[in-house]
């Protein structure tokens, strides 16, 4: 119990208490607290165990940067793991608990593993698992219990999430002293100002530090920035981390409205994803300090010193009774005139340079024990805390004990945001940082991000002592990667800043090395005998700190996830309680089971009610094009592969579309609805796709045609009826004229309803499709209904229309038409126009695509038994794939099987017999090579 | 999101387009097959500038030709395929 609650200060509400839990036990705090803080008050310093390890950990800093001290919070589906306990504020009802330990945080197995065995070096998974199959099964399980970060939420997220867009003249990143001064100025000249802040208040480094701005008390020029920036309207967000820079200036914000685990009220959302668009970005984020590297810098009880003066100005909580602080820079001296100032006695300050002329240091010397030339080697201390620690002074050992080692290795600017928009780095040699230099896209960084911390060489303090115990001098603290991690892979050969990363974790965690990278960079680099920035950077990738899943999906999770697109007649299926089938964003009836009819039992008797008697199917999804102008049929003849210039007016045709490279891209008909006037259809699925080849069509190839194209997909909705009785049916609704002829149109009424009428056959029997507009084909299929019960009649799904035209050996977009087969493949050249002015006819004429030899052609299979769909077709089981099936299905009226595939050579293999395997269904048919028509091939039954 | 300036509807963000092709793989109708194998194969794929057809689907619906840097995803000009070159 080192750490403790100073009488005053901080911007914490002492006249409230919270109550909330840790791993169980009952802990109190004030508004305004963290979670780490308020668990440093009470004494706490073990917060949980190192992810590889199993090494104690306690708080480390005091910001988003905390690689030791994560947590896991909340309840159920609101649990979130790997919580930064110095980034999360405490509310009544907090639910924390530690992570990586196991039966419990004081009593961890995993640690043993630490303590005995040895250390599992960079590389070792590699090393010991790899082509040795048997021994990774054997030790995965322990290795499976042991390593990881925190656990996932076993139930759904129950919270919501909304997606926010805005626009703003200048967007200002980071509301420290910096940020807010460039946000007055912005706002002054009148400009549309966003303030962004991740923390609960704004004033970043001001709540910090206790040294007078512009003449003012921190928190006083804080209250007075505030009150203008309210009175000139500009907009301010807290609790909203910039978490991405995209392109063309548009950054994204993860804003919190609540802290993670905890409940909103009633219909609130609990996090917010911004999208700004700003004509210009200030970065104000700061910087971020970084560890020293000795041994055991990882023991709870080593601090970065400025999160110590924070813990001690900011939130009143003086985290030791004795202290010492390491540095190799001015700016930790602040810390031990604070930790003094608040009655923690300060042993010694141990600064690893030779002097410093700086007034700090003087004022410094005067009242604390300064020693120059001083370097920590190792820290002493376990899960309960710090005894001490050993250090080199001048040459000379030395040791001392304490219970807090604030440490110091100098700052590092946060530069992620001006990276990810492309900007790049320049190295101050003196200092040892990174800062921003070109700025990419209408990006300034100021302040500490900007780098330049004057009188600095904090460069020192990126070179661990020699004669360090580099085993056990962590870098990246998260992912338990030591300076000699580092030294093993470049001894291994690796030389790329990202090989090394990658082999070593370093950098990986969900911290993303904000504290580690450019120490571990610094230790590669002293390896290579090269400058840092020779070295290279790693990537910096969005998001700055982890968001939760929930806030990327916003409202688009479970039945928002996409939208639902519903066809005209789509309640009156309903009614009907169809199987659905999803057809892209359609939602299609698949069968209509009756009694208990399965899928294939109700397809079955729909199949057999269309060859026998009539059915209707609803097809209001097929792509519909209506094409118009004088250049009508020019400009058709471009996008059909099939001859369409002399198709009578009233008259319509198969035809199929190529992509430029000449294989079949999509099939339909084709139909001549007035003088210079066509209907095109295209399949459901790739109606979008069609709609914007037809505007490249027009825009692109062949601007100078006169022709318009309207997308009439949703305006004619549309019930295909087919069936020897379909004449019939029809007969009983549309006057005698009114029925056209096969492959005709006319237009009549049924039900009172202006309809378009097709006769066209996919099933292979005599059939008809009416068109109607949108909502008005509901009396169309109602009729219908009413017209073909006594006929035997009803309606049927897609499974049954899949089975009709398999018999019938149609082709289909994405089953046969499978963006490899030419038309040659699909036995469609003989209808290929001969003129060849389409798209795709120059790729088509190239050797390979006219050349039979090799080439998968469709073909039939014939069976006594189901053939399984997506089989592959062998001579013997096992044996290498010749081809493969398409679409399978039972005879409608006669015995067997039949199935359409692809067979390399098909065409030429008639009567052979091949087995279809399917290895992962372990089925497997005997099939006959046979033509791909097995119904009807003379078309007798759908023509007059 | 690259915001791009569609000559008809002004600013709109990326969401609302389409990238459709550089434009040295526009085939001609007419092409050879020797031509269509080049265009459609053996293309740049440039390092920095290119020209681009991008569509403002969301939009206006019309092709657009797009002068943009594949690095920094500049955009230096946006032009309908009738604007005067
Ligand atoms: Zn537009």
């Amino acid at each position: 119990m080192t750490g403790s609650r100073t009488g005053q200060g901080g911007i914490i509400d002492r006249s409230r208490t919270i109550r909330f839990t840790f791993d169980g036990k009952l802990y109190h705090g004030h508004p305004g607290d963290t979670l780490a803080s308020a668990l440093l008050a009470e004494g706490l310093v073990l917060f949980g165990r190192s992810f590889k390890y199993h090494r104690p950990r306690g708080v480390m800093s005091a910001g988003v940067e905390e690689p030791n001290a994560l947590v896991g919070v909340g309840i159920g589906g609101r649990f979130e793991p790997n919580t930064r306990a110095t980034d999360l504020f405490i509310y009544e009802g907090l639910v924390a608990e530690s992570q990586n330990r196991w039966p419990s945080l004081s009593f961890d197995l995993g640690a043993v593993i630490g303590l005995f065995g040895r250390f599992v070096p960079a590389g070792f998974y590699y090393k010991a698992f790899l082509g040795k199959p048997g021994l990774w099964t054997f030790y995965e399980h322990f290795i499976r219990r042991a390593a990881g970060l925190g656990r996932p939420p076993v139930k759904p997220d129950p919270d919501h999430y909304e997606h926010r867009a805005a626009f703003c003249d200048v967007l200002v990143v980071g509301a420290g002293p910096a940020g807010l001064s460039a946000a007055l100025s912005a706002s002054a000249a009148g400009e549309r100002v966003m303030l962004v802040e991740q923390d609960i208040a704004v004033g970043g480094g001001l709540h910090r530090e206790s040294e007078d701005i512009e003449g003012l008390p921190g928190q006083a020029w804080i209250a007075q920035a505030l009150t203008t920036l309210t009175g000139r309207g500009v907009s301010m967000l807290t609790r909203t981390t910039a978490i991405g820079y995209w392109d063309h200036d548009m950054v994204t914000l993860a804003q919190k409205l609540v802290e993670p685990g905890q409940v909103p009220e009633d219909g609130q959302v609990a996090q917010r994803l911004w999208r700004v668009r700003a004509k210009r970005v200030v970065l104000a984020t700061g910087a971020i300090e970084r560890p020293l590297p000795f041994a055991n810098n990882d023991r709870p009880g080593v601090m970065l010193a400025q999160a110590v003066r924070t813990y001690v100005n900011r939130f009143g909580v003086v985290p030791g009774a004795r202290a010492v602080v390491a540095t190799c820079n001015d700016d930790a001296y602040r810390t031990a005139f604070a930790l003094a100032d608040a009655g923690c006695e300060v042993v010694a300050i141990l600064d690893s340079r030779s002097e410093s002329p700086s007034e700090i240091v003087k004022a410094a010397a005067a009242r604390f024990n300064v020693q120059f030339d001083a370097q920590v080697l190792e820290a002493r201390g376990g899960p309960g805390g710090l005894t001490g620690l050993a250090a080199r002074l001048g040459g000379q050992p030395l040791s001392l004990s304490c219970d807090l080692l604030a440490v110091s290795g100098g700052v590092s600017p946060v530069a992620h945001l001006h990276m990810q928009a492309g900007g790049t780095l320049n190295w101050n040699e003196t200092t040892g940082t990174f800062a921003p230099d070109v700025p990419r896209q209408n990006q300034v960084t100021v302040g500490a991000a900007a780098g330049g911390a004057e009188g600095n060489s904090s460069a020192l303090g990126l070179t661990a002592p020699t004669g360090v115990d580099a085993r056990h001098s962590f870098v990246d603290f998260q992912n338990d990667v030591t300076l000699a991690d580092i030294d093993l892979a470049w001894q291994e050969g690796y030389r790329s800043v990202e090989h090394v990363k990658r082999y070593t974790t370093l950098g990986m965690a969900t911290d993303q090395g904000k504290t580690s990278n450019i120490v571990g960079l610094a230790r590669l680099a002293a390896l290579e005998g090269r400058p840092v920035p020779q070295v290279g950077l790693t990537t910096f990738r969005p998001p700055y700190t982890p968001v939760t899943l929930g806030l990327l999906a916003g409202h688009a999770t479970g039945k928002h996830l996409a939208v639902v697109r519903r066809p005209p007649l789509y309640d009156l299926h309903l009614e009907q309680q169809p199987l659905w089938l999803p057809s892209g964003h359609w939602m299609r009836p698949r069968a209509y089971p009756r009694g208990d009819e399965t899928l294939h039992s109700a397809a079955m008797r729909e199949a057999r009610t269309v060859r026998q008697a009539v059915g209707w199917v609803d097809v209001s999804t097929l792509g519909k094009f209506e094409i118009a102008g004088p250049d009508a049929a020019a400009f058709l003849e471009r996008v059909c592969a099939t001859t369409v210039a002399r198709l009578a007016q009233g008259r319509g045709r198969y035809t199929f579309m190529l992509r430029e490279d000449g294989i079949v891209m999509d099939d339909g008909t084709v139909w001549r609805i007035g003088p210079e006037r066509y209907l095109l259809t295209s399949s459901t699925g790739g109606a979008d796709r069609m709609a914007h080849h037809l505007a490249y069509v027009r825009q692109v190839l062949a601007p100078e045609l006169k022709v318009a194209i309207a997308n009439v997909q949703e305006h004619w909705a549309g019930i295909a009826v087919a069936g020897p009785k379909a004449k019939t049916l029809l007969a009983r609704m549309v006057p005698d004229p009114g029925i056209p002829r096969h492959m005709s149109l006319a237009r009549s009424k049924i039900a009172g309803v202006p309809v378009l009428i097709l006769a066209a056959s996919y099933s292979g029997e005599r059939a008809f499709e009416i068109y109607a507009a949108g909502t008005d084909i509901i009396p169309v299929w109602q009729a219908l209904v009413a017209q073909g019960a006594d006929l035997g009649g009803s309606a049927y799904g897609l499974e049954a229309l899949e089975i009709l035209r398999i018999e019938k050996g149609h082709v289909v977009v994405g089953g046969e038409i499978d963006g490899r087969a030419t038309p040659h493949d699909l036995r469609l050249h003989r209808m290929l126009n001969p003129a060849a002015p389409f798209i795709g006819a120059p790729a088509l004429q190239r050797p390979a695509l006219q050349s039979s030899a090799g080439r998968l052609r469709m073909v039939g299979l014939e069976s006594d038994s189901p053939i399984p769909e997506g089989s592959m077709l062998v001579s013997t089981m096992p044996g290498t794939p010749q081809g493969h099936v398409t679409g399978a299905g039972q005879r409608v009226l006669q015995k067997g099987h039949v199935a359409l595939g692809f067979l390399r050579d098909g065409d030429e293999r008639l009567g052979e017999q091949l087995m279809a395997w399917s290895p992962t269904r372990n089925a497997s048919a005997r099939v006959t090579i046979v033509d791909p028509v097995f119904y009807d091939p003379e078309g007798r039954r759908y023509r007059d | 999101m690259q915001l791009i300036a569609c000559p008809h509807c002004g600013p709109r963000a990326q969401a609302e387009f389409e990238f459709d092709r550089a434009v040295d793989s526009v085939l001609a109708l007419d092409a050879s097959p020797a031509e269509a194998v080049t265009r459609l194969y053996e293309r740049e794929n440039p390092k920095g500038w290119s020209w681009e057809l991008w569509r403002h689907s969301a939009g206006c619906g019309v092709f657009l030709k797009l002068h943009r840097h594949t690095v920094t995803h500049e955009i230096a000009e946006v032009s309908r395929l009738d604007a005067a070159p």
